[in-house]
Order: C-alpha cells, then sequence, then structure tokens
C-alpha cells in the first residue's frame, strides 16, 4: 500500500514540488498519476522510491515510514517496489537474461531460483525467446518488457511504471499497458505515470490527477479532470 | 550482502576489468607509472643513504699513546678507549709506531725525505672508528681525558658534515616519497573515479533495483585489488629491469664505480616486493573504495 498524508516537499533552491499531498494507493490497485510538467509527479515518484525524503507529512510505502526510514534500510524497502522507466535503464552489456537475473542477485537469490524464476517471467512478458539477446538488439517494446520483467521478477507488491509508453508507438503502447494490467490481475499494485490520453481512456481506472503539487482530482473520470485545467 | 553472492560479485569484478578493457589500461598504466617513479626515488635515496653510510664509516679518530708508557701499557689503553662510550664507539685499532711508520712511508712512496725517519720518533696510536651521528666533538674530549693518551686528532668538518648531509637525506626522501604517494593515490582515484562515472548508470540501476552498499561496492574492489596487483607486479618487474641495467651502466666506468655503487637489486627484493605490493594495494582498492561513494548517493 502506498499513502501520503499531507506531504509537502521543498527543494534547496526554493522550489515547493508538493504542496500537501494526500492519497492511499490500496494492495492490488490501478490507478493513473497524471498531470502537467512541472506538476509534482517525479517528486511523488522520487519519494515512493526513497531517493527523496519529504519536508514534512508522511509516507507509507509497503509497510516502511519513509519519512524516517534508515539509510541501510532503503535497499529492502525497494525490493518492495518495482519501478518501469520510460528509457528502461537497461544494463547494456548483461543479456536479457543477465539483465533479469541481476534483479534476483541483488537480493542474494540462489542460482537455482534465479534458473527457474527467470524463463518463467521472461515468458510472462514474451521475450523467452531472446534471452541470450543484449538490450541493443530489442525493439522500444522489447526493451520496455524487459524492464517490466526485471521489476517483476522479485515479486513486488508494488509496480511504479513511469511514462512506461513514451517511447513506444501506439500499438507497442497499447501492448505495454495490457501487460500492466495482466500484472495487476495476478495482485501487484501498479501505479503508472502517463501523459497520453488515449491509454487513460482504454483503460478506465482510477486517476489521480496532480497540478503544482496539489491533487486536484481522483476518481475514475481524473483525466477530463485535468483537460478541464 | 549474502554470501551465495560472493562468488557472482568476484566474478563480476573481473568481469568488469575485460568489459572497461580502456579505462582498465588506463589504471594499470598510471599506477605503473606512479610506482615506477616512487619506486625510482625509493631505491636512489636508499643507494645515497648506503653510500653516505659506507663514508661515514671512515669517520675516524686519531688517538695518540703518551710516549712515556711501555708497548703493554699503550696496548692496555685500547679496553679504556672501548669503555669510554660504547654506543658510538665501532672499534679501537692498535696501530704500533712500526706499523704507523710503514703507512708513513708508503702514504710517501718516493718521496725520499722521509728515508731517515725512525719509528721510535712515532707515537703508538688507536684508530677509533665511530658509528654514524656520534657526536664527535663531545668524544673527543671524553677521549682525552682516558690515561694514557697523549693526544687526539679528528676531522670535525668531515664527520658533521657527513652526519648532516645523512639527516638532510633521510628528511628529504622521506617527504619526497610520501608527496609522490600522496599524488599518485590522487592520480590514481582520479583514473577510478573516471572510470566509476562511465558506469554511474549501472550503478544508479543497481540501486533502484534494491541492491545494498556491499553488493554494489565489491566487484569494484575485486577490479581495484586486481588491477592494483597488475599494476604494482608490472612495475615491480620494470623497476627491476631498470635498476639492473643502471648498475651495469655505472660498473662499466670504472671512475664511476668507485663513487656509486649500487646496493643488488635482490638485495632490496623483499622491502620492494611489500612496498610495491602494499602500494598497488592501497592505492587501488582505496581508490575503488572511496570514489564509488559520490556514486552511491541514488
Amino acid at each position: 500500500m502506498i499513502e501520503f498524508t499531507n506531504v509537502t516537499k521543498s527543494y534547496s533552491v526554493g522550489t515547493k514540488a508538493l504542496k500537501g499531498v494526500s492519497m492511499q494507493i490500496e494492495d492490488g490497485e490501478f490507478a493513473f498519476l497524471v498531470g502537467p510538467s512541472g506538476s509534482g509527479k517525479s517528486t511523488i515518484i522520487k519519494l515512493i522510491t526513497g531517493e527523496l525524503k519529504p519536508t514534512s507529512g508522511m509516507v507509507h510505502v509497503n509497510g516502511y515510514s519513509l519519512e524516517r526510514i534508515r539509510k541501510r534500510e532503503i535497499p529492502y524497502m525497494r525490493r518492495t517496489v518495482g519501478v518501469v522507466f520510460q528509457d528502461f535503464r537497461l544494463i547494456e552489456n548483461k543479456t536479457v537474461y543477465d539483465n533479469v537475473a541481476f534483479a534476483m542477485r541483488v537480493i542474494g537469490a540462489r542460482e537455482r531460483e534465479i534458473r527457474e524464476r527467470v524463463p518463467y517471467v521472461l515468458e510472462l512478458v514474451g521475450l523467452e525467446t531472446k534471452s541470450r539477446r543484449h538490450p541493443g538488439e530489442l525493439s522500444g517494446g522489447e526493451q520496455q518488457r524487459l524492464a517490466i520483467a526485471r521489476a517483476l521478477v522479485n515479486n513486488p507488491s508494488t509496480i511504479i511504471a513511469d511514462e512506461p509508453t513514451g517511447n513506444l508507438d501506439p500499438a507497442r503502447s497499447l501492448e505495454i499497458m495490457s501487460l500492466l494490467q495482466e500484472i495487476n490481475n495476478l495482485g501487484t499494485t501498479m501505479l503508472v505515470v502517463t501523459h497520453e490520453k488515449d491509454l487513460v481512456e482504454r483503460f478506465p481506472k482510477r486517476v489521480i490527477v496532480i497540478d503544482n503539487g496539489l491533487v486536484v482530482s481522483d476518481g475514475m473520470d481524473g483525466y477530463y479532470h485535468y483537460e478541464d485545467q | 550482502m549474502k554470501i551465495n553472492n560472493l562468488g557472482y560479485l568476484i566474478k563480476e569484478g573481473i568481469r568488469g576489468i575485460f568489459l572497461h578493457g580502456f579505462m582498465s589500461f588506463a589504471a594499470v598504466c598510471v599506477t605503473i607509472a606512479c610506482l615506477l617513479i616512487v619506486g625510482s626515488f625509493s631505491c636512489l635515496a636508499y643507494n645515497f643513504n648506503v653510500i653516505v653510510e659506507d663514508l661515514n664509516k671512515t669517520n675516524e679518530v686519531m688517538v695518540y699513546v703518551d710516549e712515556t708508557l711501555s708497548d703493554a701499557q699503550a696496548r692496555s689503553v685500547g679496553t679504556r678507549l672501548n669503555q669510554v662510550a660504547p654506543e658510538y664507539i665501532d672499534q679501537a685499532k692498535f696501530v704500533s709506531r712500526e706499523e704507523a711508520l710503514e703507512n708513513f712511508i708508503a702514504d710517501h712512496e718516493g718521496d725520499d725525505a722521509f728515508l731517515g725517519v725512525d719509528a721510535q720518533d712515532l707515537r703508538h696510536r688507536y684508530v677509533v672508528t665511530l658509528y654514524p651521528n656520534a657526536p664527535i666533538r663531545d668524544l673527543v674530549e671524553q677521549i682525552r681525558q682516558v690515561d694514557g693518551v697523549a693526544d687526539v686528532k679528528a676531522n670535525f668538518e668531515l664527520a658533521e658534515g657527513f652526519s648532516a648531509l645523512q639527516n638532510v637525506l633521510h628528511v628529504a626522501s622521506f617527504v619526497v616519497i610520501a608527496v609522490l604517494l600522496l599524488v599518485s593515490l590522487l592520480i590514481i582515484s582520479n583514473t577510478v573515479k573516471l572510470a566509476m562515472y562511465d558506469r554511474r548508470d549501472e550503478i544508479a540501476i543497481m540501486k533502484m533495483v534494491g541492491a545494498t552498499n556491499g553488493f554494489i561496492r565489491l566487484p569494484f574492489v575485486v577490479e581495484g585489488f586486481t588491477l592494483g596487483m597488475v599494476g604494482a607486479a608490472a612495475s615491480f618487474g620494470l623497476m627491476w629491469l631498470v635498476y639492473d641495467w643502471v648498475d651495469v651502466q655505472l660498473d662499466s666506468v670504472s671512475k664511476l664505480k668507485l663513487l656509486i655503487d649500487f646496493v643488488p637489486f635482490k638485495e632490496l627484493l623483499v622491502p620492494m616486493v611489500v612496498t610495491f605490493g602494499a602500494a598497488g594495494l592501497f592505492v587501488c582498492v582505496i581508490g575503488s573504495w572511496t570514489s564509488i561513494r559520490k556514486f552511491m548517493d541514488v
């Protein structure tokens, strides 16, 4: 579960990125986070992944209180959250298999577990035949599926997808969104940050609209509130 | 970090060396260059120290025995001389007046003016050899007080000059080696930093998927350790070759050989292996460990 309670975040240069955000995303829920550039979306993601600490207020992610988390606990918190980025962030010199296995090695998984789990996850995202390829040999959609496989492999309770379709054509975008929905159907909490109206319309889910550091709308018809701004 | 990761992390460290071949090559070259400079200076400083120490060993005081003493009494003065300051006196060698005359004539070979000199005109004497850095003026005063000593002669300027030279050499070589090591550490850690910068995205990904600092650091430290050892071994081999070459060149010039005779490299083997190994390890492992900290803050 992700819970923000009256969260503010100010940067040292004086910018107030968040001005009192409160929201709650329940376990197993699927939600879109939308808003214009500079509205505070990236700050919310950085707060969830522990890259930033709130200036005030409380941030709870999967049982961790991030406003008072110790530095050495952050890696363990991050293992409960899979992150998918717009630019994929894959390790170019590792194969498809190793990019996914790497995430398991980080948490100290045994080789036997890795050999069982990685092919299963690659099959789930449709990359089972490309396990020996390198990221550079894959299409954009395949690279994003690989990034999803890596986020998924440790069975995190939450996946945050930051503009996961930003670099893809409409057909591949739809594919990725369907994949994220399938994963959500398996019980993983999903928070998708996106600008793409078409996608939000095709997947009628909860939409949280953020603007100027505040949540301005939260509901099934959220995107239309965003458009009204 | 779990123990079942250890083999994987060591393998990753070794793999990293080949994967980032150019940066590894640069790090090894910089290590070799720095260690060669430090090693060359250390060898030079050591050899100069040995040369000055040898010269200092000729730091002698001539003690003349009272001519009224019998031969036996004159020989017993040596025991008293050795007791004056055993911590500073290496040996007191008796030279009879007959031996002194022989030496005198030998030193002035071909000079007819000394042909009529009789041994009885000379005194028995002791050649007292002092340890390096002995307080020669105080010792001469103490020796003068010894029963049976008629006179003492010493070249104060020469002896004190050697001591001063040796002290300056010690301080100068310590300072220069320390500065060179510090510069090497900075250069090498900068090279490692460049290698880290090259891989900052990889480190950021590791952090994002929940890697602990230990998990991220270990392959880099393994890499630093391996590169440090390779650099140290290569620079040690090169140092040996260059040293022997210089020694042979010096030996070929007979006049130089009298003045500068290098200690054989085999005598320096153990301290050099320890120094090169420790310096290579220290700068590379510490360099890796500290350089990565900057990229951990994600």
